[in-house]
């Protein structure tokens, strides 16, 4: 085997430009492909990172038909004590869970007492809402990063648009679910950075702030966002709650609750899906580029060397072996574009970390692109480039293997 | 016992509609460790008959026995593999691999064909250099020797597998008088010491002279014998 690629290697140097030149062009695919899967895997992490990490949660639960209508922040379709005992007790069942988090969205008027406009609200518990999504506070502009009773979180656009500033005394007014009217009074908190996705523009308020506000007897919540211990487990976590919460059934004999992914919350997901496409063509370029290139240099191998194929078969050579020399040829290039353009893959990727590139996405600027790769990608492109490589190197090699020798010799 | 026995050998090819008879009906014998030479002149079948012989075609109709095996039912791979155990080539162009040195066109078939050992190789690599006087060209690749001297590494490696035959298509006609005896000197030192049985196509008359039997090929029949 070692004679066999010995032999490959020195027929490749034979022809040094071509060899380098065919060999740039695999290099060039696979640096290509690296850095755009780099960059848009890194784009694609940080914006869920993002929507997941600063309000959404990895996973959330209503109560069943409550997204269907999500729009209008139904308060009808809130959760009463029994049933979210029964959420809670299944999340501690659950293995995989970080934290969770119980909030009352509603709609409601918020006066500067010049202007009034509307605003969706999310009454939270702080400390349960930070450990669930715990860029929550890095978003709090101005003012400081808490919710306290009595004090609101004001998203940016709106403070702008109603000119209020941290301080200032605002009045939420909503309507409860029996179509009661109240108001209460609040002290703006902090200035709240709107976020990419549903729930990126809402207020934030104390939970039990809301519950006075809709006045509510006994606490009703809203939804239940969950954080994972490692969001790679999503899917399975999400399928056991699921399993769990299933068997609860409401009085018509439907099932009581509803659970979420951040993937059907999020119109993201669609963005993250198309990302992933996307990667899938570049490879699947990356794939025609080696496949011609190769198969190209390799037939071109196959007919300068058509004496010396004869001879080295008349002299007793078998085709596997004449196969063999050719495939290795062909790996042996596809392995040396694989490893140079793995080495200056990783070296672009590190000068776009060093350069620290920022980008914009929604209202959201300034976000810090920091393109990585892992092993395993660099490992799968390698693989499908020698791989390929060898595959293109299959036709040639065979018609080599199955030359006459005699009609091989006689070649001018 | 005869080496190479060929009874009613024939071999036509179709050309187009035309059926071209190459060989007729050939009958001779060759035994082992002789130095026989097969003269014509051009589109005579020399050529083919050597290419018969050395399992690269397959006959039309007759029997060709080559070490007792019939050499006409050979498939593509059992042909390779004896070609390999049992004959060399010498070609007229030389025919050396250029990107391997002088000492690994040698080793070729040792290497890629019988699988042998490197220390036994070697043994054998270097002792065949030795003889045909290449040894201290050993590292030099073929564009970097002359014509004499490719064909000289050239009937090394046909030696190198100790076939039982050779065979040699025009071994001489690229080379000049003096390059050319030497080569054919060669060759009988190494017939005389392995009892190799050397065969010829040729229109040398250097290569003729030096033949223990001389079959002339005339239209594709064999038209003389001489010894």
């Amino acid at each position: 085997m070692f004679d066999l690629f010995k032999i490959a290697i020195r027929n490749l140097l034979r022809y040094k430009r071509r060899t380098l030149l065919t060999a740039s062009l695999v290099t060039i695919g696979v640096v290509s492909v690296l850095v755009f899967i780099s960059v848009s895997g890194s784009f694609k992490n940080m914006m869920i990172g993002q929507i997941t990490d600063s309000f959404l949660g990895h996973v959330q639960i209503h109560k069943k038909g409550y997204v269907a209508s999500i729009d209008s922040l139904p308060l009808t379709q809130n959760l009463g004590p029994n049933a979210f005992a029964k959420i809670e007790k299944a999340i501690n069942e659950t293995p995989g869970i970080e934290a969770y988090s119980k909030r009352i969205k509603f709609g409601g008027m918020f006066s500067n007492f010049v202007e009034t406009t509307n605003v969706r609200l999310n009454g939270v518990y702080p400390e349960d809402e930070v450990k669930t999504v715990p860029l929550f506070l890095s978003r709090v502009k101005e003012g400081e990063k808490s919710i306290r009773t009595g004090e609101i979180l004001v998203p940016e656009l709106l403070a702008k648009g109603m000119k209020v500033k941290v301080g200032d005394t605002v009045v939420v007014i909503a309507t409860n679910k029996d179509g009661s009217v109240n108001g209460k009074q609040f002290q703006v908190g902090g200035i709240l950075e709107s976020a990419t996705g549903p729930g990126g523009r809402d207020g934030y308020i104390h939970i039990d702030d809301a519950a006075e506000i809709l006045r509510m007897d006994t606490m009703e919540i809203s939804e239940v966002a969950i954080r994972l211990r490692d969001f790679d487990e999503l899917s399975s976590v999400f399928d056991r709650l699921k399993d769990k919460l299933s068997n609860e059934l409401n009085k018509q004999g439907a099932p009581a609750f509803e659970v979420h992914t951040w993937e059907k919350l999020s119109p993201f997901y669609n963005i993250a899906r198309m990302i992933d496409v996307m990667t899938f063509f570049v490879k699947l370029m990356l794939i025609a580029i080696v496949l011609i290139s190769i198969m190209n240099v390799m037939v071109m191998a196959v007919y300068e060397r058509i004496r010396e194929i004869g001879t080295i078969a008349a002299i007793g050579t078998l085709p596997g072996k004449i196969v063999a020399m050719f495939l290795i040829e062909g790996f042996s290039l596809g392995f040396f574009g694989a490893v140079v353009g793995d080495i200056l893959g990783v070296a672009v990727i590190s000068v776009l970390n060093v350069a620290n590139l920022t980008f914009s996405f929604g209202r959201q600027k300034g976000l810090l692109l920091s393109p990585s790769i892992n092993l395993q990608d660099i490992l799968v492109i390698s693989i499908i480039v020698i791989t390929i490589s060898v595959i293109a190197s299959l036709q040639p090699a065979y018609k080599a293997s199955r030359m006459n020798p005699i009609d091989a010799l006689r070649h001018v | 016992m005869s080496l190479v026995t060929a009874n009613n050998l024939s071999k036509a090819y179709a050309k187009g509609e035309l059926k071209v008879e190459a060989l007729k009906d050939l009958n001779f014998e060759i035994e082992p460790a002789s130095f026989v030479s097969f003269i014509g002149p051009s589109g005579s079948g020399k050529t083919t008959l050597l290419n018969l012989i050395g399992c690269l075609d397959k006959p039309t109709s007759g029997i060709l026995m080559v070490d007792d095996t019939d050499v006409s039912g050979l498939n593509t791979r059992t042909a390779a593999a004896f070609r390999g155990k049992k004959i060399g080539f010498i070609f007229q162009d030389f025919n050396l691999v250029p990107v391997l040195t002088v000492y690994e066109n040698v080793g070729y078939p040792l290497v890629l064909v019988q699988n042998i050992p490197s220390s036994e190789r070697k043994q054998r690599i270097l002792a065949l250099l030795d003889a045909v006087g290449m040894a201290e060209q050993k590292d030099k690749y073929p564009d970097q020797i002359s014509g004499g001297q490719k064909q000289r590494v050239a009937v090394a490696r046909a030696l190198v597998t100790n076939p039982k035959l050779v065979l040699a298509d025009e071994p001489t006609a690229n080379l000049d008088h003096k390059t050319a005896y030497m080569v054919i000197d060669i060759m009988k030192k190494m017939k005389n010491e392995l009892g190799t049985t050397f065969i010829f196509s040729t229109h040398d008359q250097k290569i003729v002279g030096e033949a223990e039997i001389i079959y002339t090929l005339e239209d594709g029949e064999l038209a003389g014998r001489e010894v």
